[in-house]
């Protein structure tokens, strides 16, 4: 027995925030909800924590329905996206703070918070107030109190987002570590779709409140039920165009068409939604089944270790994803090679075809 | 236009800075050319907005000579030095209209209404803005509102440099690229000296043909986006450009090679290898390493799905070594061997790469 949304409702005057929802959490496991601001990420966090009260439907953990329950009965810790301390007190007195409200002895309270403050690297920190410390740190001060009182239920709020990206990275790669062994569910919200598949676990996609698609995350990242769970799930956002089949051919256009892949020869003729993830489209030809596209490039973005270059095709925006540095100059001509055998398609209502 | 030479630039806040360690500037010397794109890149506190200021005119430096062209401006206030400056949050009035607030810069430098005119015109074109010249600034979206603070920088065309702080903070991160691509082709069309100064990596990479990376107070590296990412001179550099960041692992030397505990790995700065005295360590790259049949032992410790790519993180005794796999190729389960790719491998001493 998990923790369950059960036909989980939230209206906010005639505005529906959260639709009618039912998604059971991997118990002990780590689930992230994934979708853009105002997508209803947080109201479930609410709903889950007891700060906010739904407008019908239940929330239950571990057999026990939660709903009347006040948030303090609740065993939940929560982290936000800003960083919530207590100013005036220590980082030992900050990690410290909800086992003294919980009356355990001096003992037992120095050994957690020493315990906690190592997996976090605080010690060398404890004696210090917050304004003393980096935006990473006082981030993982507020990380320490939520692990420290060993709470049945974790929400973290989009928990990274005010760090600088190399902080980003190097928390990310220790929530799910200091998660693994602990008897506790997480639920993690983000807007980047990368930090999901990062975090690993369990993935809820959401879109203007409704769950899309649950599952494991890597799994509902290459088998998306529908082109709104890929577009939810793909950053860059994945590139589609209205395709047609014709016999054992896939037409985008006069000049571009191609051999069906396999997967997709018996598929009846008509229109359907090709649905293609930016790193199936490179900029020098990969060699296979890939399709020369024409494009003006609209501008090369580069991270250091990774070019996006955003190309406008016959008159939607489309974006190749490659490793390394390229670059081409804005509105220049260029060709991009599309890797088809990886293609998505879908029928005209958006549902993914026989894969 | 102007080229601009920071000459043995060095800056205190302090009256007489005890330690190395009490310069916000150490020691600079840089020369931007004339019509060049730059970015200014670096964690906050390393010395880039102290340099900002500097060029600007609103901090004199405590040791050192500032250059435009071959004209001493050191001492020149910022009104003289005929400098645009575009900030993090828009600056514009938002009672006037979208004209009035391109054309004032110039209304104020008592440019005549036709000049006036054809400048505003001409920067609202480039800009997209024509259609929206007669709207009040205040019913614009902010990233509508930040295009009037960039053409406000663009409009004026006796000025010696154009410098941008952080120009894209207020922007949704899904409109990003879109004022990228601008700022870009605004450059191209207008080929103005641009300095953008940013502690994001891929907004300094995406604008800037060179980049001055920044740490501590120094100038760690001045490349192009292909030699940050392909010839680091310098592990912060490896570390801070790339996600993620280079390895960097202690290594010795012996017989005119190095090894890391006791494994030889080819370098591609062999012949630099001379009794160097300092702390040596070898940065590789995660891009540039692969498993292979023979090499250094390593175990796999864990496995990241990114999904365009796996980040394998192994341990070779006390040291974590990462690096990517692509989508659909195998990873092995335990015991494993890496090779570096030779090309790719340098040694470093206290943090410099051996030339």
């Amino acid at each position: 027995m998990a923790l369950e949304l059960r036909n989980i409702e939230k209206r906010v005057g005639a505005e529906s925030h959260i639709y009618e929802t039912n998604l059971s959490f991997v118990d002990n496991g780590f689930n992230v909800l994934l979708g853009t601001t105002l997508s209803g990420k947080t109201t479930l966090m609410q709903l889950i924590a007891g700060t906010d009260k739904p407008t019908s439907g239940e929330v239950w953990f571990r057999g026990t329905n939660l709903t009347q329950v006040p948030v303090q009965k609740r065993n939940v810790s929560l982290v936000f996206q800003q960083f919530i301390n207590y100013p005036n007190l220590s980082v030992y007195e900050n990690i410290a703070s909800p086992l003294r409200v919980a009356k355990i002895s001096r003992d037992e309270v120095d050994e957690r918070v020493q315990r906690t403050a190592d997996l976090l690297k605080l010690t060398p920190m404890l004696g210090r107030r917050p304004d003393e410390l980096s935006g990473g740190q006082q981030q993982r001060t507020a990380i320490a109190r939520a692990l420290v009182k060993d709470a049945d239920i974790v929400l973290l709020d989009e928990p990274l987002a005010n760090l600088d990206y190399k902080l980003r990275e190097e928390l990310r790669d220790e929530l799910p570590k200091l998660f693994a062994d602990r008897d506790c569910t997480v639920v993690y919200a983000t807007t980047e779709p990368t930090e999901a598949l990062l975090l690993g676990g369990h993935t809820a996609l959401l879109n203007q409140g409704r769950v899309v698609q649950f599952g494991p995350t890597s799994d509902i990242y290459r088998h998306p039920r529908s082109l709104l769970a890929a577009q939810v799930f793909s950053d860059p956002p994945i590139n589609t165009a209205s395709v047609q089949k014709q016999g054992d051919q896939i037409v985008l256009s006069e000049s571009v068409s191609w051999r069906a892949p396999d997967r997709q020869a018996a598929l009846a003729d008509g229109p359907y939604t090709i649905g293609i993830r930016p790193h199936h489209v490179l900029p020098r030809d990969p060699g296979g089944d890939s399709v020369a596209v024409e494009g003006e490039v609209l501008v090369t973005e580069l991270s250091g270790s990774e070019s996006t270059i955003h190309f406008d095709l016959a008159g939607s925006v489309w974006v190749s994803l490659a490793r390394g540095v390229d670059t081409f100059k804005v509105g220049e001509r260029a060709t991009l090679y599309a890797d088809v055998a990886h293609a998505l398609l879908f029928e005209p209502d958006g549902a993914l075809v026989a894969d | 236009m102007a080229k601009i030479t920071l000459e043995h630039l060095r800056h205190s806040y302090m009256a007489n800075p005890p330690t190395e360690a009490d310069w916000a500037l150490r020691r600079l010397d840089i020369d931007w050319d004339d019509g060049g794109a730059y970015a200014l890149l670096g964690p906050s506190g390393c010395g880039k907005t102290t340099l900002l200021n500097i060029v600007s005119g609103l901090l004199k430096p405590t040791e050192g000579r500032v250059l435009f062209d071959d004209l001493d401006v050191t001492d020149l206030p910022p009104d003289q030095r005929q400098i645009a400056q575009v900030f993090q949050f828009p600056v514009i009035y938002d009672t006037m209209t979208v004209y009035g607030n391109l054309a004032f810069p110039l209304r104020n430098r008592n440019v005549p209404e036709k000049e006036v005119d054809q400048r505003v015109r001409q920067i609202a074109d480039m800009l997209d803005l024509t259609d929206r010249l007669d709207s009040r600034a205040s019913g614009l979206t902010a990233d509508g509102k930040q295009k009037i603070s960039l053409g406000r920088g663009l409009v004026r065309s006796d000025v010696n440099v154009i410098m941008f702080d952080e120009p894209l903070t207020v922007i949704d991160p899904h409109l990003k690229w879109v004022l990228r691509s601008k700022l870009k082709e605004l450059h191209q069309e207008v080929g103005r000296t641009m300095i953008y100064v940013t502690h994001d990596q891929t907004e300094a990479l995406t604008f800037a043909d060179r980049v001055v990376v920044m740490n501590l107070g120094e100038v760690v590296q001045i490349g192009t986006p292909v030699e940050l990412f392909e010839r680091p001179e310098h592990t912060f550099v490896g570390h801070f450009i790339g996600s993620p960041g280079m390895n960097v692992l202690p290594c010795e030397l012996a017989d005119g090679g190095a090894s890391i505990e006791g494994h030889r790995v080819t370098v591609a700065n062999a012949s630099a290898l001379n009794e160097p005295d300092g702390v040596l360590e070898i940065g590789i790259r995660p891009e540039f390493v692969s498993f292979a049949d023979q090499g250094l032992p390593v175990d796999v410790v864990r496995v990241s799905d990114a999904g365009r790519y796996r980040i394998v993180d192994t341990r070779l005794g006390a040291h974590s070594i990462k690096l990517l796999v692509r989508e659909g190729e195998s990873v092995p389960s335990e015991r494993a061997y890496l090779r570096f790719d030779p090309e790719r491998t340098r040694v470093y001493c206290d943090s410099r790469v051996l030339t």
